[in-house]
């Protein structure tokens, strides 16, 4: 079977295992993203303190690929400033959406390595809202406070 | 074409129909199409795809209008595309059957017009496994004019309550019946000449969707008794743009106008218009004509294959499709009703449906996921979305087989 380089391995590693499943411990905001498409919905669970993003925990129904995506921005953003993660926001979702090849954006976009793996989804553009739905709904939750 | 006269087409007989189909022989992802999305849209066959391309190289201008050649032309061939689908329905006149965009459009036009002479205090009865297109018009209906919305349940095989629905009925108060004759999630038949007789029974109208049915089966109004049906050509191997409404002579009659503009209209002068009769009152401006004329040649189509064999291959294939699908670990069929037509919902464990169609598509194979234009049914059946392989009279089990194949392999690859 051709898998396509889509389901990149550690996409499908988290999709099945979530690493950061759950609700923060010291809750200070939340957020939801729903895609009306298809179901998918997020829900954030957020913990902030004055020097940025202690803890992020999500609980994720949806495909592979937004349950993936979601369990690796909880991983990136941690330990970040408001200000770095809505601009990680920013950068990852312009690196999906924008008309260059994967190839030139690679050094282009800077992204941690991890978020690198969603690369692929600029050629499935109807995936693409999975991927980025968890950064609208951190976007979400950041505006708020 | 010629196919022999056993009740199921042949091998033979199926690659030269499938070679009547361009598309099927392309390539995607470097592997050959396989088509199971047809009840989202059917692929076109050659001679509609010709038939429209030739009207509008030599005989084409607006119709109705034109006192030259051409226009008389066009108008001819739209108005025999009309009484081509009088024909096919079973209508009693060709009067009754109005060329709308689609099948939404049919039944927003009832839903305004006939939905114009529904008073508060009466009720539209329609059913769980509604596609938005017959749901979202009767709620707006409802919301406009103070009428009661009702919903006929089905039950955990996808079949209509039909108990349920005949208490729904019972007090007299359901202007119409409005209900789907096959269910595009499901699958489901539904009894539709019980249904009309119940309703005609309990003084209500009733309006069959048959977007998905007319493409499978034989249909006949006039048997049905039904009040109004619609369906949509793109389904049916023919073009986008053009769907149709069939409705009884004299409430098409008696119902005001949809839209107004050209061609609907006897007289206007500033203070007042009247209607054109019908069919025209409610074919407000330039029609699609060609998709019209298309639509002829795609009913044509079906008819030189013959209702017999279409409905005899695809019963084939979809017991074909009950047999191995079930085979796939994790896979669930979605519905078990009594009467199903060649659509097949399933989920697979718990990959996602839009993971299992991206995962096919790269395999070639075409299908739908997600909530099919019916979320009141998904969440009746307490499922967010599924996958959908819809079959139609050029699939092929070999084809039904390589979906059962890679979809093991797309579980392995998950689990
Ligand atoms: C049962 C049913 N009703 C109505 C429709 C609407 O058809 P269209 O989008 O062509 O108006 C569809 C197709 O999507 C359908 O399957």
């Amino acid at each position: 079977m051709d898998a396509c380089s889509l389901y990149d391995a550690v996409i499908v590693a988290r999709s099945r295992s979530p690493q950061y499943a759950g609700t923060a411990k010291a809750e200070t905001a939340r957020a939801q993203g729903t895609n009306p498409l298809c179901g998918d919905r997020v829900r954030l669970s957020l913990c902030e303190e004055r020097d940025g993003i202690r803890d992020l925990r999500h609980e994720t129904r949806g495909c592979a690929i937004c349950i993936a995506s979601t369990d690796l921005m909880a991983e990136t953003v941690m330990g970040r400033t408001k200000a770095d993660a809505l601009e990680l926001a920013r950068r990852f979702t312009d690196m999906l959406n924008s008309q260059s090849s994967a190839a030139d954006l690679d050094d282009e976009a800077g992204l941690p390595g991890a978020l690198q793996a969603f690369l692929p989804l600029k050629t499935h553009r109807s995936r693409l809202r999975c991927a980025t739905l968890p950064w609208t709904a951190l976007g979400e939750a950041l505006k708020h406070d | 074409m010629s196919i022999s006269e056993t009740d199921s087409l042949s091998h033979a007989d199926l690659s030269h129909l499938r070679g009547q189909f361009p598309i099927l022989s392309q390539t995607v992802h470097g592997k050959p199409l396989i088509f199971l999305d047809s009840a989202a849209s059917a692929q076109k066959p050659d001679v509609v795809i010709d038939g429209m391309a030739e009207m509008m190289r030599s005989q084409y201008a607006n119709i109705h209008r034109g006192l030259h050649w051409m226009s008389e032309r066009s108008t001819e061939a739209y108005e025999a595309a009309r009484s081509r689908v009088a024909e096919f329905l079973g209508a009693g006149s060709r009067e009754e059957i109005i060329f709308t965009h689609n099948s939404t459009e049919a039944i927003n036009l009832v839903a305004y017009s006939y939905g114009s002479l529904i008073r508060p205090g009466q009720a539209v009865l329609i059913s769980e496994m509604e596609h938005h297109a017959n749901l979202v018009p009767w709620q707006m209906l409802r919301d406009r004019a103070g009428i009661d919305l009702r919903v006929a349940p089905i039950s955990d095989d996808g079949d209509l309550d039909l108990d349920a629905y005949s208490a729904l009925l019972s007090d007299g108060k359901v202007a119409l019946v409005a209900i789907t004759h096959m269910s595009n999630v499901l699958g489901t038949v539904t009894p539709a000449a019980r249904l009309v007789e119940m309703a005609h029974s309990a003084g209500a109208k009733i309006l069959l969707d048959g977007s998905q049915a007319v493409v499978h089966r034989r249909v006949n109004v006039r048997e049905l008794d039904a009040d109004f049906y619609t369906f949509t050509g793109h389904k049916l191997y023919g073009p986008t743009g053009i769907g149709v409404l069939y409705g009884r002579r004299e409430l098409l009659e008696a119902m005001p106008p949809f839209m107004g503009g050209g061609d609907m209209i006897s007289s206007v002068t500033f203070e007042k218009s009247t209607w054109a009769p019908v069919p025209a009152k409610f074919e407000a401006g330039t029609p699609a004509i060609v998709e019209a004329v298309g639509l002829g040649i795609a009913i044509d189509w079906m008819e030189s294959v013959g209702f017999d064999m279409i409905e005899a291959h695809e019963a084939a294939l979809t017991k074909h499709a009950l047999r191995v699908l079930p085979d796939v670990p994790g896979l669930s069929i979605v519905g078990k009703p009594k009467d199903r037509g060649g659509v097949v919902s399933f989920t697979m464990d718990d990959v996602h449906p839009h993971d299992i169609a991206t995962l096919l598509d790269r395999n070639g194979i075409a299908v739908r996921a997600g909530h099919h234009c019916a979320e009141p049914l998904m969440r009746r059946l307490g499922l967010t979305a599924t996958a959908r392989a819809s079959f139609a009279v050029y699939t092929t089990e070999h084809e039904i087989d390589v979906l059962a194949a890679t979809l093991r392999r797309i579980r392995q690859f998950f689990v």
